[in-house]
Order: C-alpha cells, then sequence, then structure tokens
C-alpha cells in the first residue's frame, strides 16, 4: 500500500525492475540457483524447467518457427535445443520505417543438463502455440515406491 | 487479516505481475503492422482490444504440466503478457486485421483514407 506512493509510474525501466522483483517475489523461484549453462536474459528460446515424479518437463518459448526445422538431441546427459527463426523484418527505405526491432530473429541454441535418472530413449517433444515442450521420463527405479510394511 | 493486509492484498491482484511481448513494428505507406510474440497463448486466451486510443494486447500463459510437476528452473516467471499501444488519429482502428499461429501474433492497421499519402498538385495560376 505505501510502495504504490513512492513509485513514479513514468519511470519505466525501474518499474520494470520492480515488477521482475515482485514476480520473483510471488513465485518464490529467487531463490533458485541459476543454470551453469543459463545464458543472459532475454536469450531466445526462454526455457523453464519442471520436475515431476514421473518425467522432467523442458519447455522452450520459441514461438513462430516451422517444428520442422526445430532440433531437440540428447547427448550424455545434455539436452540440446536448436533452430533458426528468420528475420521477417523488410529494409528500410524512405517509404518503410522499423520502429521496433525487439523480436529474436538469427539461429539459436540452448543446453540444458539433465538429472541422472531420467530416460533419454523415452524423450518426446511437441510443439503447441510456440512452445516446444520436451517430456524426459524419468527411469522406473527413479519413481517414488510404496514399500509394503509387513 | 488486519484491514491493511487486506488492502495490499487487493493491490496485487491489480497489479497482476506481466510480461511485456516482444513486439516488431513496421509502417509503410499504407499503414502498420505489428508483430507480437506471446509463446504459450492459446488463440483462445488472447485479447486484442481498443480502449479508447489504446490498443491493448493481453495474453495468458497456459502449458500442459503434469501433476504433481515442480518448477525447478524458470525464465519465463509470469502467465500473463500485456502490452499497450496508443495509437494516432491518423490510423484506423476499425479495420485491424489480426491472426495468429504458432505463438506469434500479427496485426495490421491500416491508415485512415484521409490519411493515405496523396500527391498534391501544385497549380499555376
Amino acid at each position: 500500500m505505501y510502495e504504490s506512493l513512492l513509485r513514479f509510474p513514468t519511470d519505466l525501466f525501474s518499474e520494470f525492475e520492480r515488477m521482475q522483483r515482485e514476480m520473483d517475489r510471488l513465485f518464490g523461484t529467487w531463490s533458485l540457483p541459476t543454470s551453469i549453462r543459463a545464458v543472459a536474459r532475454g536469450a531466445f528460446p526462454a526455457v523453464n524447467i519442471g520436475t515431476g515424479p514421473k518425467s522432467v518437463e523442458v519447455y522452450a518459448f520459441a514461438p513462430g518457427i516451422d517444428p520442422a526445422k526445430l532440433e531437440v538431441s540428447v547427448d550424455r546427459g545434455l539436452l540440446t535445443i536448436s533452430g533458426e527463426r528468420p528475420s521477417e523484418l523488410p529494409e528500410e527505405s524512405d517509404k518503410v520505417s522499423v520502429y521496433a526491432d525487439e523480436r529474436f530473429a538469427g539461429s539459436f541454441k540452448r543446453v540444458v543438463s539433465l538429472p541422472e535418472d531420467v530416460d533419454p530413449a523415452g524423450i518426446e517433444a511437441r510443439y503447441r502455440d510456440g512452445v516446444l515442450r520436451v517430456s524426459i521420463p524419468r527411469r522406473e527405479s527413479a519413481l517414488p515406491k510404496r514399500i509394503e510394511v509387513k | 487479516m488486519s484491514d491493511k493486509q487486506e488492502v495490499t492484498k487487493r493491490e496485487e491482484t491489480q497489479l497482476a505481475p506481466a510480461m511485456l511481448p516482444a513486439v516488431d513494428i513496421v509502417e509503410d505507406e499504407t499503414g502498420i503492422s505489428l508483430t507480437a510474440d506471446l509463446p504459450g497463448v492459446p488463440k483462445e486466451k488472447l485479447s486484442v482490444r481498443m480502449d479508447g486510443q489504446n490498443l491493448l494486447v493481453e495474453g495468458e500463459v497456459v502449458l500442459d504440466t503434469p501433476e504433481g510437476m515442480e518448477a525447478t528452473y524458470a525464465e519465463i516467471r509470469s502467465p500473463h503478457y500485456r502490452r499497450s499501444f496508443s495509437l494516432s488519429r491518423d490510423l484506423d482502428p476499425s479495420k485491424i486485421d489480426a491472426s495468429y499461429k504458432d505463438g506469434v501474433m500479427r496485426l495490421r492497421i491500416p491508415k485512415a483514407e484521409h490519411a493515405q499519402p496523396r500527391k498534391i498538385t501544385v497549380q499555376v495560376t
């Protein structure tokens, strides 16, 4: 409540910073360690990773890409996602002006290290609404088991 | 819960954190093309509307997550995208054309008829 008194909406950058901090606080992810292969904020595609009881899910936010041109591979515990997104911007001329050029264009590659207990043979990748979802099942032996008390 | 806490809570919901989608904006003789990246937003969760002279783009991210999944690493930390653009009066918001595919939204905002470039002949009298 008091925070709003101190905020100056004209300062967009600090506003954005504040939002980011707020987000971190709300989602409680600030304490998560960053991966050693993480790249600077704003890298393409952004990646989220989730771990479930049966699988590890990697979500790559890569909109506007032909799924046939997305390469997904696993090698020695490293998942690599690569591809290319061609630029769609027209040439600037006296009749055409480009005001914003924020969307990523070019080739990209992201590498994610997978936990030890996954089974790369059962890997599955799907592309929907611009998000590539890679599901890697966990090994049978790693699944939680109920032990019966006799 | 005290009054103060309640007020704070309400403010937080109003200011739900949102990400700014990356955009490309290009103007040519007949109008403006706006392309925005909204990965993870299904078509039915995308909203484009005019709010006065402002064009407001909002989207909600929907991810299929298996039961019991915990986020271990996240670069996308908000389920919302929001961005607004103020349109100048030479643009015609009633004729905006929109399409959406694979997380990319494309808008075409034509210039109002009277704002299209015309050649003015200089008459010599």
